[in-house]
């Protein structure tokens, strides 16, 4: 079950809301669909990301997928753990295998973000 | 999209098997076939430690027969099968009048006047059609069982023990790229030790009936020993690191073996002409204008089929294949480069994603497996 307190996005990232920072990582949905993730290209400290810009790229064995940020801002953070453990993202995609923090620039952004119901109602769906 | 109705795709006889594990199914070649169970990284390193079963019904088997059948053979492939003993199996190609690519095959000869012909799953009906053509004068008959044949393989190091207790043939006595007619958990079978891993390993050929009977035999043999199903996915990664071309990547019609590095498969010197020989002996002379090297990626980032390779900045190349390294913990991929740009060493860039990323010319094969 997708974790209660974060919330989602259609694209299958979860958002940790806390203040005017955002934590985002990938589901453990997106990461089971995506297969053994191999490596994370995520971006520098500084560079601002509009709403559903792509921030960066996932890649499992077989697959290229584009990463979209769920809420504007700046990013003041990137998970340096990925590049030597990128396995992390889909072993603890909650956890150790969070992506980026962004300093949010929009506070609108984060009301357009999926509850943990609605978001377990896409993915059954799905 | 096009207007046409899809072709539905076809299943194999174990395909049942799959969806209790649990695979996930993706189409290849025409066919429904399992792309991974558990993971492939997981699967991939089952292989290189213990062993791994894999359903490969969807390749082409067509046996060809009759007194004409190696005379005929040897006219329409670039190898010569009549140099094999009974037994014995080559590593072959079947190509267009120009030199170009139809598919890559291997040759096992059964008997004296006895031939199966293994050819990839995507290419069997156009192989078959071919061959069909080439052997009309000769006397020869050919049986496409493509679709009468499932094919289990077990490949790995643990290989070995698990069949043996299954088999009355003996194993120690089969060769690398040997065949033999037995039985497998009762079935009667050909088991030929040849692969696409790099591994020791073998391929079941059976009744296509009895095809999730041998595979189950399989399963439940090799529990204790760690074997688990793996799919195309660790079938893929698997084969690159053993520096294994795959068809539609490395080879194609518009590639000869000479630029694949298979030019010691074109028998040239062999009695009788075969299709394709003055073009392939025209360019044997002529020299390459494109060759097939191995990269290891120096630099961070995963270099992928259809990405540019450059050398000082200039164009050099694409890249065919390319994925994570499991054994190796690189990015490795295969390239066509121009032929000075080839030596081992040399330092190339693979274009991902708008940045240039470091790459080292490697012989190939990436890995071997110990012996």
């Amino acid at each position: 079950m997708a974790p209660s307190d974060l919330r989602y996005t259609k694209d299958h990232e979860w958002v940790r809301l806390d203040g005017d920072v955002a934590t985002v990582g990938l589901t453990a949905y997106a990461a089971d669909q995506l297969g053994d993730v191999v490596f994370v290209e995520l971006p520098e400290v500084g560079r601002t990301l509009a709403q559903h810009a792509t921030f960066g790229v996932v890649e499992s064995v077989k697959a290229v997928s584009d990463l979209f940020a769920p809420v504007a801002g700046e990013v003041i953070e990137a998970n340096g753990d990925l590049a030597g453990s990128p396995e992390a993202v889909n072993g603890d995609p909650y956890g150790t295998g969070w992506l980026i923090r962004v300093r949010i620039s929009n506070p609108g952004d984060a009301d357009q973000l999926l509850d943990a119901a609605a978001y377990e109602r896409l993915i059954s769906d799905g | 999209m096009t207007e046409q109705a899809a072709m539905p795709l076809r299943e194999t006889a174990i395909v049942d098997a799959h969806r209790a594990l649990g695979a996930r199914l993706i189409e290849f070649g025409g066919w429904l076939m399992p792309v991974q169970y558990g993971g492939i990284l997981e699967e991939h390193r089952a292989v290189r430690e213990r062993a791994g079963l894999f359903d490969l019904s969807h390749m082409g088997e067509l046996f060809v027969d009759g007194p004409a059948a190696g005379d005929g053979l040897a006219a329409a492939v670039v190898s010569d099968p009549r140099t094999l003993a009974v037994g014995r199996a080559q590593y072959s190609m079947i190509c267009a009048e120009d030199g170009g690519v139809i598919d890559d095959l291997i040759i096992y000869r059964l008997a004296e006047d006895s031939f199966l012909v293994v050819a990839n799953a995507g290419n069997a009906t156009v192989v078959s059609d071919t061959l069909a053509d080439r052997l009309a004068g000769w006397e020869a008959v050919l049986d496409d069982r493509s679709l009468a044949t499932s094919l289990v393989a077990i490949q790995g190091p643990a290989s070995v023990g698990v069949l043996q207790a299954l088999t009355d043939i003996d194993l120690g006595g089969l060769r690398y790229y040997a065949i033999a007619e037995g039985a497998v958990a009762g079935i009667p079978a050909l088991v030929a030790r040849s692969g696409y891993t790099g591994e020791d390993g073998f391929e079941v050929f059976v009744d296509w009936g009895l095809g999730a009977d041998a595979w189950a035999a399989l399963e439940r043999a090799g529990r204790d020993a760690g074997v688990i199903p793996c799919g195309l996915g660790a079938r893929d990664t698997l084969r690159l690191e053993a520096g294994m071309p795959l068809y539609g990547n490395e080879l194609d019609r518009a590639t000869n073996p000479f630029e694949a590095g298979l030019g010691r498969v074109v028998k040239l010197e062999k009695p009788g002409d075969f299709v394709g020989r003055a073009a392939l002996a025209r360019l044997a002379e002529r020299g390459i204008e494109k060759r097939l090297v191995g990269l290891v990626i120096t630099g961070r980032g995963i270099a992928r089929h259809g990405y540019p390779v450059q050398r000082d900045g200039r164009a050099t190349g694409l890249v065919t294949s390319g994925t994570h390294s499991p054994t190796i913990g690189r990015p490795i991929a295969m390239a066509y480069v121009h032929p000075d740009d080839g030596e081992p060493g040399t330092i190339l860039t693979v274009e991902v994603r708008d940045q240039a990323v470091a790459a080292e010319v490697v012989s190939l094969p990436f890995y071997r497996r110990p012996r």
